[in-house]
């Protein structure tokens, strides 16, 4: 066996959370690659919230919905996880959940409840339950003894050691049960791994836009982007930033506005319904030509939609919104690593060429996490600011449609910025002949942008037949697809950068047959290529239901779609 | 109009091309903005003038200073963040009635609250001028207006009321006819440290004809003997009118102030622009990812 699939399932406030992170971060110190997904409600307490955690002799970056071990910390976890459970599906449960098992398959009744009590409190359930699961995997001990005292030691020595001895009887249980029923999972161990970092993708966008020169953040808490304004929050006294909760999003969005006007570089964290009121500001960026960097983690609208779920529905919204003509970038990380890339990436553009730059990430992406070697951090940035003469003129026309942009106070002269249309200067003009120029200006940098549009992915089968089409968070799971069926003629082209689109349509004119797959109900980025590139693009998998699309279903909408 | 030699006098190609009607009481609040700045010996570059829409909102233009012209309502949070990166610039923001109490409102209510070190005017005459002539958030009951062809019925807002029970940083009203006494509520809003609030009254000749200079002239006085330490008594102030009190009614040094709790700030008072970011910290915090 090389990936084990392990799904925690629980009430919220039952510490599903707990034992992923006890359980996870041991596992990659012991040499274990991991990936863990979570799927949640909106609500605090109760429900049914799961997690799955993956842990593999090799990286692992695509879901899957299939599930190896259960473990249902409550009644009706066995029923909402049942399209993903087999009769390979062990069970790992209190007796009172045995009622709700379906015939044919194996549980395994572990009476945890009862230990920790015995240990002398119900709250060491957590860290016996991550023993347990670490036992079963072989994994290292001495690593979870390290985790466990480390998580606990700001409770005292006590609670440490007790916790310590909670996840020693995990261990012993999980020796126990393999011998009794007879089952192993051996999985190889990559010892380099044990130096690897683990990360999510808010913090992935949060130590991006740091390493882009991000001193300034506002924001009105909205899942699934809060987590970002968390993360630079927490680090904004050690790193000398500026971040602030607003009192909406269209006050968070202008000020990041104003934070750039004065020589800052902001970042706003949103996700769709906050975006939706941003687009009045969006349009003073376009028009004042104020560079701004918006990170947008979709999930499922319109209105308040799904609001802890994923979806890639929001490509519209963020291509289209403003009003007027004004050109824009939308990046679309696909993973963790390419989240902290472009997340960096966007502060350069957005400064270079004085536009909105917009990360479009997911539910999924954002809350995902796995084990990566490092990431890169920068030296230097790039600032695109100039210090101002007696005569400044902030717009004033040039070949690129770029102007010089100062900032006040630097240099001798003054910046005048306007929302109105404008003369060289920044004063309010309605003049045809400059109304003319200055649009045409500032539309001329799109050409640029599209000079830098990042090249699209192209992996699998070189003489393919069929195409897949994808951005955002869906690659990598496309790509594993890719890797098993290469030679049915199997090949994908994913974006990464979703606006302006790089020019494809040699990539795409080759295929007999493409297919876009995406998660929104009408296939958004397929239209986009259809005006962009004059290229239709009929067939489309689409997932619309909140969960991300996992290998399973791509398999089987290939296949219905008879490709495979 | 001529070029005057006033530093805060723009002679941009058009700034001198003001749209204004003649008689518009933004004229005289322009002038005693300019003066106030120059008296007080700043430089155009260390100025920044950031205002919404509206016809007070073409400030910028007619000024020799930096300066924003954004949007209806949003003056204030971009304002507040333009001064949070570059804590040396003088940053006053500038809108009418419409602009701060209606697009506005909630922005002035949180800016209260959080009270960063910037300036508000706000030009008040009653009406909407730039769309000509509908009511305003501050319009008197039983004026007619395009919008209101019956008249006004409803209570106006009573902006002074507002910040002063929210605990605002410093508040004073005044009408720009009182050219000296303006300049000096302006100098004094400028130079306190925290949220400033100033409320001017101003005659719109072309769309309100009840409000008119006269009417300011004869419907206001400046307060004396008032403790602007007291916040009861400035509440007590703000609801009086006929005649409408002027001067400064409160002023809260209790309140903290917003930029002095910035990070960035607390070993140096340098402007973000001018630093680069401490790449060995990301670098830790990256590298405390492994254990």
């Amino acid at each position: 066996m090389s990936t084990l699939n392990i799904v925690l399932g629980g009430a919220a406030g039952q510490g599903i959370n707990t034992t992923e992170e006890l359980l996870t971060k041991a596992l990659k110190q012991s040499g274990f690659n991991i990936f863990a997904t979570k799927e949640y409600m909106s609500r605090v307490r109760g429900g049914i919230n799961t997690t799955t955690i993956s842990i593999s002799s090799s990286p692992v970056r695509s879901y899957r919905e299939k599930i190896d071990i259960l473990v249902p910390f409550t009644k009706g976890v066995v029923d909402w996880t049942g399209g993903r459970l087999s009769e390979d599906t062990l069970i790992l449960g209190e007796k009172y959940l045995e009622q709700e098992i379906p015939d044919g398959l194996t549980h395994v009744i572990v009476e945890i409840e009862k230990l920790a009590k015995e240990l002398g409190n119900k709250l060491f359930a957590n860290t016996i339950l991550s023993g347990l699961l670490f036992g079963i995997v072989k994994a290292d001990k001495k690593a979870l003894k390290k985790v466990v005292e480390k998580k606990f030691s700001s409770k005292g020595e006590e609670v440490a050691a007790k916790n310590v001895q909670a996840a020693e009887k995990g261990y012993e249980l999980s020796e126990t049960i393999c011998k009794e029923y007879d089952f192993s999972f051996e999985i190889e161990r990559d010892s380099s791994v044990c130096e690897d970092i683990v990360i999510n993708g808010s913090e992935a966008v949060a130590l991006g836009s740091l390493n882009g020169g991000c001193n300034f953040v506002s924001f009105y808490p909205m899942s699934p982007s809060t987590n970002v304004a968390v993360e630079l929050a927490n680090m904004a006294e050690e790193m000398g930033i500026i971040v602030e909760q607003f009192e909406d999003e269209i006050a968070a969005s202008n000020a990041s506005i104003g934070a750039w006007f004065g020589g800052g570089r902001g970042l706003v964290t949103t996700s769709g319904g906050g975006f939706s009121l941003m687009c009045e500001s969006l349009s003073l960026a376009g028009m004042s030509e104020s560079p701004v960097v918006i990170h947008l983690a979709q999930r499922p609208g319109p209105a308040t939609g799904l609001p802890t779920r994923t979806a890639q529905g929001d490509l519209n919204l963020a291509l289209y919104a403003g009003h007027g003509d004004f050109p824009r970038v939308m990046y679309a990380p696909s993973n963790i690593e390419e989240a902290y890339a472009l997340s960096t990436k966007a502060f350069d553009t957005a400064d270079k060429f004085q536009v909105p730059v917009i990360l479009l990430t997911d539910e999924y992406l954002v809350d995902m996490y796995y084990n990566v070697g490092t990431l890169e951090v920068n030296d230097t940035v790039d600032k695109h600011i100039v210090e101002m003469n007696s005569d400044y003129k902030r717009y004033k026309l040039s070949k690129t449609g770029i102007s010089p942009r100062g900032i006040p106070g630097y240099g001798e002269g003054i910046i005048i910025a306007n929302g109105n249309e404008h003369d060289e200067y920044g004063d309010t003009t309605e003049e045809t002949g400059l109304t003319t120029a200055m649009q045409e200006k500032r539309m001329k940098k799109l050409e640029g942008l599209k000079d830098e549009a990042l090249e699209p992915f192209f992996y699998g089968n070189e003489n393919y037949s069929v195409l897949m089409v994808s951005w955002g968070s869906t690659r990598d799971t496309v790509k594993s697809l890719v890797d098993k069926y290469e030679d049915k003629g199997l090949a994908m082209l994913h974006f990464s950068q979703v606006y302006p689109v790089y020019d494809a349509s040699d990539y795409l004119k080759k295929a007999d047959q493409i297919i876009a797959v995406e998660q929104n109900l009408t296939g958004q980025f397929a239209d986009l290529i259809h005006r962009e590139l004059d290229i239709k693009i009929s067939k489309r998998i689409l997932k619309y239901d909140g969960r991300q699309i996992s290998e399973e279903f791509l398999e089987k909408e290939l296949s219905e779609k008879g490709v495979l | 109009m001529a070029k005057q030699s006033k530093l805060f006098d723009s002679d941009r190609p058009k700034s001198q091309d003001i749209s204004w009607c003649p008689g518009c009481g933004n004229f005289g609040i322009r002038n005693e903005l300019m003066d106030v700045l120059e008296e007080m010996q700043y430089s155009p570059k260390e100025v920044a003038v950031i205002s919404g829409i509206g016809q007070a909102g073409k400030m910028p233009h007619y000024l020799e200073a930096n300066g924003f012209h954004t949007l209806h309502g949003r003056s204030l949070p971009i304002a507040t963040a333009a001064k949070a990166v570059n804590p040396r610039l003088e940053v006053i923001a500038i809108g009418g009635d419409g602009d701060m109490f209606a697009e506005g409102g909630n922005h002035l209510l949180h800016a209260v609250k959080r009270n960063p070190n910037i300036t508000v005017i706000v030009h008040n005459n009653q009406v909407y001028g730039l769309t000509k002539g509908q009511g305003s958030p501050t319009s008197l009951p039983g004026m007619k207006t395009t919008t209101q062809p019956w008249g006004v019925y409803d209570e106006p807002m009573n902006s002074i009321a507002l910040v002063v029970s929210q605990g605002c940083s410093f508040v004073a009203r005044t009408f720009m006819g009182y050219k000296e006494e303006t300049k000096e509520i302006i100098k004094n809003a400028i130079k306190h440290v925290g949220f400033s609030y100033v409320e001017i009254f101003q005659p719109c000749v072309t769309f309100n004809k009840v409000n008119t200079f006269m009417w300011y002239k004869n419907n206001t006085y400046f307060m004396k003997d008032h403790n602007v330490m007291d916040k009861d008594q400035a509440m007590i102030k703000a609801f009086e009118k006929d005649p409408y009190p002027l001067g400064i009614f409160y002023i809260n040094k209790e309140k903290p102030c917003f930029d002095n709790h910035l990070p960035p700030y607390k070993d140096s008072a340098e402007p973000l622009y001018k630093r680069e970011p401490d790449f060995n910290k990301i670098s830790k915090k990256i590298e405390l990812k492994r254990g």
